[in-house]
């Protein structure tokens, strides 16, 4: 079988790899460069356990094929922090317990990012519409809609 | 305990115990590095996946594998016949059952029951030669409801297993019968005023836990086997493993991942042994993870129900007497939890008469796994609601009612005991005086109470507190960390200890480093290894006086510990500096060697919790959808340790029970398939689908822990699936009967009512 050899940019590092034509994304950066932050937890784009950023979008990972994210941009949970500086979304996470298992949180934290990135000041419904393609099955979403609205005040003020 | 025995944490004062610390593994949660089941890999690992059936009820006439053996880069293909243990072998039926369910034996039993399994060099070839693999299955007729699989002529799915508790010309599919109570049930009933008998139905949910099952599994050629499982407990998984597979415990070493999510459905095992299996066929390590539509077809769920229930009423709110007969399918297996359905169901209420009658039954659906409470939301939705009718009839207001006939310290118990030391008449004090329960309600809106109980669970605990050299402590302990429970243990040994929180690290140990460990269920992490760490410390503390005395000197019982600290026990002890937790540790060398606590116990006095819902919920005349406005949870938590987690655990159990009533349901096919395996036609509560969710920490102290604790991951999904249809009744102005409440459900029972 013939590997699609690709060349993309992970987290603002350049990253070559081979993959089959019917891996995903999601395949690739956990099965073949170890970034295991993204989750599959339906692997059919309903639960967003494997959001990532491509190009500064907003995707489910398991939903793109590896194939396809040649010369483009994708950010993951492993990059959210900058170094041992959290992002003020982890901060406020821990800060307000917004996580039970951990399992939902790496895709719920890169949903936020990406909505605050387009709505520094989102509404609590605006924040829970944009949060409504992450499934938490712990916590019932409110320390989480709490750690996400103190998280965009904070940087508001910043 | 007697129920009078005060409790020790009375009037203490705590220092760490009720803050909110971040808790130690949060960081990598937050950063991704945090190791789930599915995260892990080994060197040479192959991966797994398993075939199964098609059928929701099929005879195996044979199994033929040589076209998946022959294809380049399948390395393992193995079926019922490669587990060491034949069925026969196995005298524990719960143990035969878990292997005829990991692997089906000459039946089929349920859509997704596996059949078979692969390890290959890549997930494509695994899938190729599972196509390859030929069963040849003669179809059986199927049944799928309860009360369908309780008549007389209904498709049997084992012979000869109903115990002697079933009568005689019933379906061989009822297993066992249960029954609780006391009183007199007639006599009470013609005693009431008011007599209510409501029949109701609960479809079947699944945990919904968002990281599907896996393992990495490795075996040698010696036995020695190693496996890395996502699992609620991996000493379970010991055990259950080595029982299948014909192994020593102490050869097969389970280590636990992080886990994402379990709600009782990671209480058994599903994948393990068949990894271990194809392991030991392979010589390779093999990897093995659930996809969705497995998770919902193969493992949990928890039992669709349907449930009468008859409750007679005085017109002053005086309950007489309360019966109800309750009918779970647990799945192709006998063990549905209808056991602690009809225990649970009438535990809210002192009563003089009351009767509850279980019914487990068979069906061909999955082997039904715990879920959160496992049987009591059922039986106290159909309770609550017949509750509910009655003061709605009688006009009297609800908790009122509820406070009327409330259980309270040493009540019997409708199930046998009498309690303790228990909290509901605080929770339902604590909802009469909220401003949630006096609030407006504007057009199609309506308020619903419930209250909810659990039994909790202490079980088989083992922990070890390591005194470092450097004053810092390290504690093991053998329990899965579902949600924050590291942070409840570091605080407590912190807490007994005198040390800061930052100086306690704790790690769940592996199966090799510890004794016996019961799951993480039964809510009794908090409780039983909580009290297990403080017992630790305390075994600890007593080491480290006695190298205080040998310090100075004198008797070892002229040393006390306060903060954190060594003291002469008073003057006449002598006068000495206290010596801190970390300057005994420094010595540790010259004073007689590493320091050390332990503790084991199968821990006992875990106490009942109880908890009061309120929803306020809005229904649409013109769809029947439901939207949840309002929701605030009062639950007794006997001393919260950590309250941020305390708070998580009633609104994680509020909102699934939200989900329970409203949306979630397991949808069958005619060919008895399930028709909704995945998270877009499953649908579990979403964010834009809710409200904040209140909460209210009752704390009634606890006599059998030291600091007063509870468990309270469970009560808190008792009550909402009776509160929600509470609500929706009074909104629609029609009492919903069926679970769940979907749109189309109440759109029709509106209708009905309007003629």
């Amino acid at each position: 079988m013939t590997q699609i050899h690709v060349s993309t940019t992970i987290n603002g590092d350049a990253v070559e790899f081979l993959c089959e034509a019917q891996e995903t994304l999601l395949d690739v950066l956990r099965d073949r460069l170890g970034l295991t932050g993204a989750k599959e937890g339906c692997g059919t784009g309903d639960c967003g356990a494997c959001s990532v950023t491509l190009d500064k979008r907003l995707v489910c990972s398991c939903l793109v094929l590896g194939a396809e994210v040649e010369g483009r941009e994708i950010t993951t949970i492993e990059g959210m922090a900058d170094g041992e500086i959290l992002h003020p979304l982890q901060q406020k996470f821990l800060e307000h317990a917004a996580l039970q298992c951990g399992i939902c949180t790496p895709g719920i934290l890169v949903a936020a990012k990406a909505l605050l990135e387009k709505n520094p000041d989102p509404t609590e419904t605006e924040t829970r519409y944009w949060l409504a393609g992450n499934l938490c099955r712990c916590t019932g979403y409110d320390k989480i809609i709490r750690a996400v609205m103190d998280a965009a005040e904070q940087m508001r003020g910043a | 305990m007697a129920r009078d025995d005060k409790p020790e944490a009375e009037g203490r004062v705590f220092k760490i115990v009720g803050t909110r610390p971040i808790r130690p593994d949060g960081i990598d949660k937050v950063t991704g590095r945090a190791r789930f089941g599915a995260d892990m890999s080994a060197p040479g690992m192959l991966v797994g996946l398993v075939l199964r059936s098609p059928h929701a009820h099929a005879r195996i006439r044979g199994i033929g594998t040589a076209r998946a053996e022959a294809l380049t880069g399948v390395k393992a293909v193995i079926t019922r016949a490669d587990f060491a243990l034949d069925s026969g072998d196995i005298d524990d039926d719960d143990l035969r059952d878990i292997l005829h369910n990991v692997m089906a034996h000459d039946k089929a039993l349920y859509d997704g029951h596996a059949v078979a399994a692969v390890a290959a060099v890549s997930a494509p070839v695994a899938r190729r030669a599972l196509a390859l693999i030929e069963v040849d299955y003669e179809v059986l007729p199927h049944v799928i409801d309860v009360d369908e699989a309780m008549k007389p002529d209904a498709p049997v799915l084992h012979q000869g297993r109903s115990d002697e508790t079933v009568p005689a010309g019933m379906s061989a599919n009822v297993m066992h019968r249960f029954e609780f109570g006391h009183g007199d049930v007639e006599a009470g009933f013609a005693e009431a005023d008011v007599v209510i008998e409501r029949s109701f139905r609960t479809a079947a949910t699944h945990q919904g836990y968002i990281e599907p099952h896996a393992c990495l599994a490795s075996m040698g050629p010696d036995g020695q086997a190693d496996l890395w499982c996502c699992t609620q407990g991996h000493y379970m998984v010991r055990n259950t493993c080595a029982g299948l597979l014909g192994l020593d415990a102490s050869q097969l070493k389970v280590t636990a991942s992080e886990i994402g999510g379990g709600f009782g459905g990671k209480t058994t095992v599903f994948l393990e042994p068949v990894a271990l299996a194809l392991a030991r066929k392979s010589g390779r390590p093999v990897k093995m993870v659930m996809s969705r539509d497995e998770v919902l077809r193969a493992s949990g769920p928890t039992s669709s129900t349907s449930i009468d229930v008859k409750i007679g009423m005085k017109r002053d709110g005086a309950i007489t007497a309360g019966w109800a007969e309750l009918r779970y399918q647990g799945g192709a297996f006998p063990g549905s939890p209808v056991q602690f359905g009809a225990m649970s169901c009438f535990a809210a209420y002192d009563l003089k008469n009351v009767q509850a009658i279980g019914w487990d039954v068979v069906a061909n659906r999955p082997k039904q796994a715990a879920y959160r409470a496992p049987g009591a939301p059922m039986g106290a939705y159909a309770v609550e609601s017949v509750v509910d009718e009655l003061c709605e009839k009688l006009g009297l207001d609800r908790l009122e009612v509820r406070l009327k006939n409330a259980s309270r310290d040493g009540t019997k118990a409708a199930y046998g005991p009498r309690f303790g030391r228990i909290g509901l008449t605080a929770t339902l004090e604590a909802a009469k005086a909220h401003p949630h329960y006096t609030a407006p309600l504007g057009p199609n809106q309506g308020r619903g109470v419930a209250c909810g109980f659990w039994f909790n669970f202490g079980g088989d605990t083992c922990v070890t507190l390591n005194v470092n050299a450097d004053g810092t402590v390290g504690l093991s302990e053998g329990n899965p960390d579902i949600g924050g429970s590291r942070a409840a243990m570091t605080m407590m040994a912190a807490e007994e200890l005198g040390i800061p929180y930052e100086r306690v690290r704790t790690t769940i140990a592996d199966t090799s480093a510890l004794g016996q460990n019961e799951v993480t269920d039964g809510s009794r992490v908090t409780f039983a290894v909580g009290l297990a760490t403080i017992k630790a410390a305390r075994a600890a503390i007593t080491v480290m006086c006695a190298r205080a005395a040998k310090i100075w000197g004198i008797d070892e019982d002229a040393v006390v510990w306060e903060d954190g600290h060594a003291k002469p026990a008073g003057p006449n002890a002598g006068q000495f500096p206290p010596m801190s937790l970390a300057e005994i540790a420094a010595l540790y060398a010259n004073t007689g060697g590493p320091i050390a606590g332990h503790h084991e116990v199968t821990a006992e006095g875990a106490g009942v919790s109880f908890a009061t819902h309120l929803v306020d919920a809005e229904v649409d005349p013109e769809t029947g959808a439901v939207t949840i406005l309002r929701y605030t949870v009062f639950q007794d938590a006997g001393k919260a340790v950590h309250p941020a987690y305390v708070e998580g655990q009633f609104q994680g159990g509020a909102v699934q029970g939200i989900g329970w009533a409203l949306n979630e349901e397991y949808i069958y096919g005619a060919d008895g398939r399930l028709q909704n395996p995945g998270f877009l036609d499953y649908r579990i509560p979403v964010a834009s689908d809710l409200p904040m969710i209140d909460t209210v920490i009752i704390e009634v102290a606890n006599p059998g822990h030291p600091y007063g604790v509870r468990g309270v991951g469970e009560t808190s999904i008792v009550p909402p699936l009776a509160a929600v249809a509470n609500a929706v009744s009074a909104a629609a102005g029609v009492r919903l009967t069926q679970l769940p409440m979907s749109p189309p459900k109440v759109l029709a029972a509106i209708d009905a009512a309007r003629g």
